[in-house]
């Protein structure tokens, strides 16, 4: 298929950012939405290299920067807003488990970084998310040393509770929800985090003290607050729902009715 | 120079060697801890494991990873399941049957002791992920659940549905963070290394390259920790992250650490097909599949070719038309054989024309039996995320047509050579999980890789570096303006200021993928010795084209993909070459490693064990030199030799 990219260029953090247009062609359906991106880099490293190109005024940005890694659509690192979405029109994928069959021969697509004021760009598409490990560090753990804990089956854990814990400890840390929140909220990251702890026993020893402490963290580093429109679970890619916020608003207010 | 392969193996019963080792080396009290600074590098689960734990031990960590956050390293794609010789099951697993199982799975290539530690510490693992708040998945009545592994007759495997490796990571990120938090540890997320700087012989510290800026920056400690993972993506396409590479481990190399069983590459038989060449990286089905899939090509060539030709779909194909083969050939362990059996055994068939793709290069997995037997919530709640995942990449529905799979490179059990204590044959330089090369010989067990990399990072580096850091706290810090990084530091900036001198007409890309065809045709699953010899010439071709002819687009001084991507093609040049050249000289079939001209008549590996039953360690000599070879002789003490045997 052949197609019209409108994709985000920006040189650097302080730059000031633009769209450029391209064409690629020949796309097979079969591929990725980040293969067909390869294949728009290698035109691009192709133009850049070639004189009568940069004669006749191709663009010189460059190949275009993106985070990506293991495209298999569970290190977090693709973060593409694609067609006004975040990880493209298809539900409950990352950008690099998107394929080229869900869109058609001559669309025109619009490629940005994700927005959200957390994640300052660091270049084109590529964005800075340091903040989600910083409001990790401030209580996304259970405090344990290595070594000297008791036999995994000393407590026995209901299957139920199990796989609710499994079900926010899927996030991937990608950032689609704050990147679609409109207020910009890094919410539904902080409450798979908590809720995923809070419904186990080793989880709940610090369970008052670690929801306090990552919503802290969370509004010092500027992301915005929850007004419940919950396009982030429409938009996060291993479906991690809004009961986990609901849970996190239990135990940060249980926490601070204690202080 | 044989006398730097000193194995340190501690003399003893098998079962006391650990503990012994343990009570005899030295320990670093908690004020000198406080002096003592470790780099780490690499944040999957040996490097993020070891970082929280000598963190938590009050050395001074400093911790490097490329991605954005150390979350991300690509033990967070790893799928099935982790290993432990808990025996929850009561099948009368053991320490000593889990030892067994990886010794034979390697085929006979791994040292003894080490595997047996790893056995022995495989317990701990799983307490102390528990106790992090890893939610591995449960049986009704609240006790931990177990699933069964390929090369295994128990069920020994613990598992977090198909994202075990994401749970693993997520708790030992956790505790990293929790170190970070507390100001033991500092992390340097987006730094690449690009060099180790050697004092009088020790590593002292490592040259890196800030990925978003682009500066060269300097890092002293009194030992470095390699955590950075396997080098499978030699091969271009693999089912590693598009980001993993094998230059860390190439930097040691040619500082003086020796790379051991470079040709020891495991190829996973259950990985969805090549689509084409636009593909960029192959998605592995994780072989926990294998516990209710089955493997199958159609008896007959006319099935086949309807296939093909779409007259008839797979669940059109009778029962009695469908060629379970591993089931026909090795009826004791059937859909669980070990993966280096499995991958021949696809090939096999393929080979003969019976591959069920347009390619010709794929083979069914299917779940209709266990679909009939458990029925298809049973089915969902064990493997819904591969299922999804599967569909979403090749839009066909698994639960209604099986699945195509195709191998492809997956791990690489050869890696630095490390002694008993995890130290490389530099001192002070350390090499851990799946950057080393101990534990897995010529072909790994799965479920095996994250056992080994918590057992090194939580278990065993932190008490062995102790003994050589017990020496070091009297040092003072290194000092990073010594002319040994002056001169590492230059290096570096001359190879980046030289690839970018080139100015040539090729992608970096366009020469990964060259390079990643002569591997797999050449030293791929099966690999003779006219293809490695051709393999070698054609690599030094590429490599010397690539210096003249490649274009490496931007500038230094930003963040640069195209040039991050040249540097570590430059080292896979290099490793692509030592494979060959460790495959050439290993004149058997072992494991993954199959020389055509050594194999039985039913097209089995036939090992040479009184040739080669060592461990190959290869010592750099220059650029453009050919490495030396030393051997460190594998002795088996404890278990008898024999040719591995899954048929009955």
């Amino acid at each position: 298929m052949d197609l019209t990219l409108k994709v985000w260029r920006q040189k650097n953090a302080k730059a000031q950012g633009h769209f450029e247009t391209y064409q690629v062609k020949n796309i097979s359906s079969d591929s990725s939405f980040l293969e067909m991106l390869d294949i728009l880099n290698e035109q691009l490293i192709a133009e850049g290299v070639d004189p009568v190109a940069v004669e006749k005024g191709c663009k010189s940005s460059g190949p275009v920067s993106f985070d990506h890694d293991c495209r298999e659509g569970i290190c977090g690192a693709c973060s593409l807003y694609i067609n006004g979405r975040a990880h493209g029109p298809d539900d409950e994928v990352t950008t690099c488990q998107l394929h080229m069959r869900k869109f058609k021969d001559g669309d025109t697509i619009t490629i940005e970084p994700w927005r959200a004021k957390g994640f300052p760009v660091i270049k084109d598409l590529v964005v800075d998310r340091q903040a989600y490990d910083k409001i990790l560090q401030a209580g996304g753990y259970v405090s344990v040393r290595t070594g000297g804990v008791p036999d995994g089956n000393v407590i026995p854990i209901p299957y139920e509770k199990a796989e609710e814990s499994m079900d926010g400890a899927a996030c991937i840390g990608c950032g689609a929800c704050a990147a679609t929140c409109k207020n910009g909220s890094a919410m539904l990251f902080v409450a798979a985090r908590v809720s995923s702890l809070a419904l186990l026993p080793q989880g709940q020893v610090e369970g008052a003290k670690r929801a306090k402490a990552m919503v802290a963290k969370m509004d010092e580093l500027g992301f915005g607050a929850c007004t419940n429109t919950r396009a982030c679970e429409m938009e996060c890619p291993k479906h991690i729902t809004v009961s986990h916020i609901a849970r996190l608003n239990r135990e940060f207010l249980c926490a601070k009715l204690k202080d | 120079m044989a006398e730097k392969l000193i194995s340190k193996i501690p003399e003893g019963p098998l079962s006391e060697k650990w503990t012994k080792h343990k009570s005899q080396i030295r320990v670093v009290s908690p004020g000198n801890k406080r002096k003592l600074e470790v780099i780490v590098v690499g944040t999957g689960l040996g490097g993020a494991s070891a970082a929280a734990s000598l963190g938590e031990l009050g050395y001074n960590v400093k911790v490097f990873c490329i991605s954005d956050s150390p979350r991300r390293a690509h033990s967070i794609a790893a799928q099935g399941g982790i290993n432990a010789a808990k025996n929850y099951q009561n099948d009368n697993d053991s320490v000593y049957r889990l030892f067994y199982d990886t010794i034979k799975g390697g085929d006979y290539r791994a040292r003894e002791a080490n595997v047996y530690r790893l056995a022995e510490v495989s317990n701990n693992i799983i307490d102390q992920c528990v106790a992090q708040g890893v939610p591995f998945a449960r049986e009704y009545g609240g006790l931990l659940a177990n699933r069964s592994f390929g090369g295994a007759q128990v069920s020994r495997t613990f598992y977090a549905r198909g994202q075990t490796g994401q749970q693993l990571l997520l708790g030992a990120y956790a505790a990293l963070n929790r170190q970070i938090a507390a100001g033991t540890v500092k992390s340097y997320p987006r730094y690449e290394m690009l060099d180790v700087v050697l004092i009088n012989g020790e590593a002292k510290g490592i040259i890196a390259r800030n990925l978003v800026t682009g500066k060269i920056e300097r890092f002293g400690a009194h030992a470095v920790v390699i955590a950075t993972g396997g080098y499978g993506n030699a091969y271009f396409l693999s089912t590693n992250a598009m980001n993993s590479n094998g230059s860390a481990a190439m930097q040691c190399y040619r500082k003086g650490a020796f790379f051991a069983n470079p040709c020891f590459a495991q190829i996973h038989p259950t990985c969805i097909p090549v689509h084409g060449d636009q593909q960029s990286k192959l998605t592995l089905m994780s072989e926990s599949l294998r516990n209710d899939g089955r493997i199958w090509v159609p008896k007959n060539m006319e099935d086949v070719k309807a296939l093909r030709a779409g007259t008839k779909k797979p669940s059109d194909i009778a029962e009695e038309d469908r060629d379970y083969y591993l089931e026909r050939r090795y009826p004791a362990f059937g859909n669980l054989v070990p993966r280096d059996v499995a991958s021949r055994a696809a090939k096999e068939r393929c080979d003969a024309g019976y591959g069920v793709n347009n390619t010709g290069l794929a083979v069914f997995l299917d779940f209709k039996t266990a679909i009939e037997r458990l029925g298809k919530d049973v089915i969902a709640a064990r493997y819904g995320n591969l299922f999804q995942m599967y569909e979403k990449i090749t839009d066909v529905n698994p639960y209604e047509e099986p699945m195509m799979i195709y191998p492809a490179i997956h791990y690489t059990m050869g890696g630095i050579w490390v002694d008993y204590n995890l130290m490389t044959t530099v001192p002070g330089l350390y090499a851990i999980g799946e950057a080393n090369f101990s534990d897995h010989g010529g072909n790994r067990l799965g479920a095996s890789a994250l056992m080994q990399g918590l057992a090194d990072g939580y278990f065993i580096l932190p008490y062995t570096i102790g003994d050589y850091l017990a020496a070091k706290f009297k040092e003072p810090k290194t000092d990073v303006n010594a002319p040994e990084f002056d001169e590492a530091e230059k290096a570096v900036n001359d190879k980046i200021a030289k690839l970018f001198a080139v100015k040539g007409k090729r992608s970096v890309d366009s020469f990964h993928k060259e390079l990643g065809l002569i591997m797999w045709n050449n030293v791929g699953m099966a690999r003779n010795e006219a293809g490695l010899k051709e393999a070698i010439e054609k690599i030094q071709a590429l490599k010397k084209e690539f210096w003249q002819n490649v274009y490496v687009a931007g500038e230094n001084g930003e963040f640069n993909q195209e040039l991050e991507k040249a540097l570590r093609l430059v080292d896979f040049f290099e490793i692509g070459e030592l494979m060959a050249r460790d495959a050439l000289n290993r004149n058997e079939s072992c494991g993954g490693h199959f020389r055509e001209e050594m194999q039985t008549e039913e097209g089995e590996t036939k090992r040479d064990d009184e040739n080669y039953m060592f461990v190959a360690a290869w010592e750099y000599k220059g650029e453009n030199e050919a490495p030396e070879l030393h051997k460190e002789p594998l002795v088996y003490e404890n278990i008898k030799i024999a040719t591995r045997n899954y048929k009955d």
